[in-house]
Order: structure tokens, then C-alpha cells, then sequence
């Protein structure tokens, strides 16, 4: 009998950060070839960053993406500040949260309801669910509204903010201030987000599960944000700095941004459900109860559940912002004094899309010497190909059109920012 | 409520995607009364942004197939914007995509006028292409001689 192969492909894969797209090579029903093409040459940003000085990096690397500016800047702080041995604790810390739970209701907020729901609910793109369901839209417009707030005045402006720096800020709001700008719509806020966990759960969700291993940071007390180990559910336990030791990062021909292994295991999987895995129980109690409402455990291996889990952490992330605001104090200073010394510096916060690591070499003037970026997006990539070489072969009964948007969504399940990671991506799967 | 709002979009360190934040900088000089703001072009922020102007002036470069230099001028209150017209944009959710759900919800400014300029270059850097240089020029005094002549 004559064998059977199709393709599977999406020139240009729609509703993610940035150009790429998916190859999927299909004979007698089995998978024999998955590629999420990644075009863009990567790493413009760490040859810009040579000679420079290294107070100019958190502002040069918020540059990189558009939509998650604080993550790039905070890890690279935590990075200079662990070269020069700071430790930024207190008032200053809470407002490095503050910030971060701005970015992560911005971030999410536009991927779970502009961006991954109308794969669910069948709709091409957000402005053709929008005719059907404005009040859904209206709602996620107003929560996003919150998160940029925050940014907006923690940062100093709404766009890439400018007031971060290392060893804090350039100045910082006095108690009644923050209060009086942020404190009535984040409780507003709060109370979408909670809407918002229980409709994303009642969204129709494929049956498919995988034994990820999650990776995240893990704080002995807290959701992560800035600090903690490196850890997952197959044994990791270390420090950001033995980053380097524990992963490698790989060139694939059909990917200009580097794939990500654990030396010891290959691929794996960072962004929110790493987290929630990880850490559910440092959840604040308002998101834990939120999360179990909906029926969602404290551990899940669906990774379209990660919409659900989207909405959790964004709930978690107004929770979290109101619990600063309500017990912040104005430090006598806007940053710790910053010496800078040669040395290496690693850094590593969790982005609305998972783990990012800095790491810089610093010489005695302060200039940087080496740097280099490992965003979420490019650490994803192997367990998103994966991910398609399992779920091609379940639902290769589906029709071709269907299951073409399927693999889509299974892609969108990572909000991939192919902007972080490079700058473009596009989809094609072919059946021979 | 302004009268006349100015955003520029872009990203600056993308060779000729800069052209709208340049053609905003200027601008804000010639008319130092009116409310000029950046934005590097996320759809959800430009419909909160717009939301304060009676009368908006959008400047973005595109990306449509014509020359580089060609300076396209659309009412985007009044009819949706080609669909292959802002396809250079990073972002999932652009500001085509802002100015479609800005209809569908009812929440665009009542006049809406998109000046796009055809980029040559997207690659990174700081420098615009000579031809994307004159269209700044042009582009910064139409929009003076409009937000001028409208009062």
C-alpha cells in the first residue's frame, strides 16, 4: 500500500508576541517531524550591551520586549546586585513586587482574553469574539487598565519604565500616594480577576496531559517573583548562580533563538503552570480558594489549563499588590548605595512567561564585559515541539483545518513572545 | 478631553519603525501646546490612550508593499484600515487590532486619522532610511497644517 504523508503548516502564526511559525510532517498517521520555525538572528541586545555601563542595563533590556519590560529588568538588577554583593530588602523589595504584579496583570490579562480565549470559543481573533461577548472584552480592558497602572506609576512612565534601577529606585511614592493612585481600582480589579478565574475554567478544554518537568523559582515563603532556588518536580534543587552548570542551551537549524535543555534530562517547561506547580501553596489563600472553586488541583499537567492558571495568578497578582500597597512604608531612601566591583552576576525573576536569566561579567569600572539573556520564550521551545509530537497523533482523526488551529493553540498554550526570543515566527504542517 | 491628541508608535532601536515616535518628537516641538504621547504600538494601552482625544493623529510605519518613503493618510473613524496594513507590528494585538475592537466596542475617538509611512528597513538599529527621513518631514507638517488649519 502506498504510504500516506501530509503536512501541517501555518506560514504565520497568529495571536503570539512576534513572527514564527510551525512544520509538522505527518506520514501514515505517525509524526515524523515537528519544527516551530524561529527566523529573527537572536542576541542583538548582549552585543549592545558590551562596554557599557552597568547602570544603563535594566533600561537597555526593557528595551527587548514591549510587553514584559519589567522582567527584563528586574532579573538584570538582581544580576549587578549579586555581582557587587547588594541585598535590596525591606520597602524597596515590596515595590520591586508591586511593579512585577503590574506586568504580570498586564501581560496575562491580554493573552488569556485577547490572545488564548477565542481559540476556545472558536473565533479567528479577539475583535470577532468581542461582537458576541463586548462585556468579556470591556472587563479584560479594565483589569489590564490596573495592571499598567501600577507599572505606569511605579516606573515612572507607561511605556518601558525608566525609575528602576540597581540597588532600587530612582524615587519612591510616599504611603498615601500609592494608595490614593492604586489602592480603589485594584480591589475593583480583584474582584474581575476572580470572574475572570471561574469563565476561563467553563471554557471548553481538550483532554491532553504530559509528564512536563516544571521548572521555577521556589521562595521559602512567597509566590516567586525575584528570589529563590531554581527547582522542579524531578529533583532540581539549586541556586541561580549553578544556572550555567544545570542547562546548555542548543542550536537547531530551524530556530535562530537557542533551545534550552537541562544537561541531565532535555527539555522542560517554565511559565505559569511551572509555578502553580511548584508553588501553590504560597498562593495567597483568596487565589488558592479561587483556583479550587473551579475545580483545578494543586497540580496539573494539562497545558491548556494554562489559561485557568493565567487568571489564578493574575488574581494572585492584585491580591499580592494590595497586601504591599496596604502595608507599605516610604523608606528614608530611594536605593541602597551601589558599588560596583568586577566580578559575575547572575540574576534570574519570573517573567509572565516564565524563568529569565541574566548573567553579566562586570569589570573593576563597572562596564560590562559579557552578557548574556535567556528568556522564557527560547526555553520553551523543545517542550512546545514536544507537546505537537504527542498531540498530532491523538487527534489525527480530526479534520485538517480543525486540527491545524489546534496545534496553533497548543503553541498559544506558552504565549510564546518570539519578540523576547528573537523577533519572528510563522506555522506549517505538512502531511505527505 | 484634548482636542487634538499626537501618538507617535514605534520602536526606536528597529531602523525605520522608529519613523512615528520621530515624527511625535518633532511634533511636540512645533506645537508645544498639544498633547503628544509614545507608544511602541500594544493594541489594549492605544485604546486607553485614544480614549482622551476628541481628535487623534495616529503616526506608525508600515508596511503595505509601496515604495519606502509613500505616506499613506486614513479616517480610521470612518471605515476599517486595510488588513495588511500595519503587518511589520511586534505585537499580537497592534494597533490595527486596537482600532477594529475600538469600532466593534463603540470607542473610538470621534475622528481617528492614521498617517502611515512605508518602512524600508526593520532591522535593528538606530537610523532611519534616507527616504523614511523625508517622509518625516512631510508627515510632521501635513499634521501641523491640519491640527492648524482645524482652528
Amino acid at each position: 500500500m502506498k504510504s500516506k504523508t501530509t503536512t501541517i503548516k501555518v506560514d504565520y502564526l497568529a495571536r503570539v508576541e512576534g513572527e514564527g511559525g510551525l512544520y509538522v510532517k505527518v506520514k501514515d498517521k505517525n509524526v515524523t517531524d515537528v519544527q516551530l520555525r524561529i527566523f529573527e538572528p537572536p542576541r542583538f541586545f548582549e552585543a549592545f550591551l558590551l562596554g557599557r555601563d552597568y547602570s544603563e542595563v535594566p533600561d537597555i533590556t526593557a528595551r527587548i520586549c514591549g510587553i514584559c519590560p519589567v522582567a527584563y529588568q528586574m532579573s538584570s538588577v538582581h544580576a549587578m546586585e549579586n555581582a557587587f554583593g547588594i541585598t535590596v530588602d525591606g520597602p524597596l523589595r515590596e515595590l520591586r513586587r508591586l511593579i512585577y504584579c503590574g506586568e504580570w496583570i498586564e501581560s496575562h490579562v491580554l493573552h488569556f482574553s485577547m490572545l488564548h480565549a477565542p481559540d476556545f470559543l472558536g473565533y479567528p481573533d479577539a475583535i470577532q469574539m468581542a461582537k458576541d461577548h463586548p462585556e468579556i472584552v470591556q472587563a479584560a480592558l479594565k483589569l489590564k487598565k490596573a495592571g499598567n497602572d501600577i507599572v505606569t506609576f511605579i516606573g515612572g512612565r507607561e511605556i518601558h519604565p525608566i525609575n528602576v534601577r540597581v540597588g532600587g529606585f530612582y524615587k519612591v511614592p510616599n504611603r498615601r500616594e500609592l494608595k490614593r493612585r492604586l489602592k480603589d481600582q485594584l480591589e475593583e480589579a480583584r474582584e474581575i480577576a476572580k470572574v475572570a478565574v471561574d469563565w476561563t475554567a467553563s471554557l471548553p478544554c481538550p483532554d491532553f496531559e504530559r509528564d512536563y518537568e516544571y521548572v521555577a523559582l521556589q521562595h521559602p515563603d512567597e509566590y516567586p517573583y525575584n528570589e529563590g532556588r531554581l527547582v522542579s518536580n524531578k529533583g532540581l534543587d539549586i541556586g541561580i548562580h549553578e544556572y550555567p552548570d544545570y542547562f546548555a542551551e542548543e542550536h537547531v537549524a530551524h530556530s535562530t533563538a537557542l533551545h534550552s535543555v537541562l544537561k541531565a534530562r532535555g527539555a522542560y517547561h517554565v511559565g505559569p503552570l511551572a509555578r502553580y506547580n511548584l508553588n501553590f501553596d504560597r498562593l495567597s489563600p483568596m487565589a488558592q480558594e479561587a483556583a479550587r472553586n473551579v475545580g483545578l488541583g494543586s497540580q496539573c499537567y494539562n497545558p491548556f489549563k494554562s489559561i485557568v492558571v493565567r487568571a489564578v495568578e493574575t488574581l494572585y497578582a492584585c491580591d499580592e499588590a494590595l497586601r504591599i500597597i496596604d502595608s507599605y512604608e516610604m523608606p528614608d531612601e530611594p536605593a541602597v548605595k551601589v558599588e560596583p566591583r568586577a566580578g559575575v552576576g547572575h540574576g534570574c525573576s519570573e517573567a509572565p512567561r516564565g524563568i529569565l536569566y541574566h548573567r553579566y561579567r562586570i569589570d573593576d569600572e563597572g562596564n560590562i564585559r559579557d552578557a548574556r539573556i535567556i528568556p522564557p520564550t527560547s526555553q520553551n521551545q523543545k517542550t512546545i515541539e514536544n507537546d505537537l509530537w504527542q498531540f498530532v497523533p491523538q487527534n489525527i482523526n480530526t479534520a485538517h483545518d480543525k486540527l491545524t488551529w489546534q496545534c496553533e493553540q497548543v503553541i498559544r498554550n506558552y504565549d510564546p513572545c518570539i519578540s523576547c526570543s528573537t523577533h519572528f515566527l510563522k506555522l506549517h504542517i505538512e502531511q505527505e | 478631553m484634548h482636542q487634538v491628541l499626537i501618538i507617535g508608535v514605534g520602536n526606536e532601536f528597529r531602523g525605520d519603525d522608529a519613523a512615528g515616535l520621530v515624527v511625535a518628537r518633532h511634533l511636540q516641538e512645533r506645537l508645544p501646546e498639544v498633547v503628544v504621547r509614545e507608544s511602541p504600538g500594544e493594541g489594549a494601552t492605544l485604546m486607553e490612550t485614544w480614549k482622551d482625544g476628541a481628535q487623534v493623529f495616529l503616526i506608525d510605519a508600515v508596511s503595505s508593499g509601496s515604495p519606502a518613503g509613500t505616506i499613506h493618510r486614513l479616517e480610521a473613524h470612518t471605515g476599517p484600515l486595510p488588513t495588511t496594513f500595519f503587518r511589520y507590528s511586534t505585537h499580537a494585538f497592534g494597533v490595527a487590532e486596537a482600532i477594529e475592537m475600538a469600532r466593534v466596542l463603540g470607542q473610538l475617538p470621534p475622528r481617528l486619522i492614521v498617517y502611515g509611512i512605508e518602512g524600508a528597513n526593520y532591522e535593528a538599529g538606530v537610523e532611519l532610511s534616507p527616504e523614511v527621513s523625508q517622509a518625516v518631514a512631510q508627515v510632521v507638517a501635513r499634521v501641523v497644517g491640519e491640527v492648524v488649519g482645524a482652528h
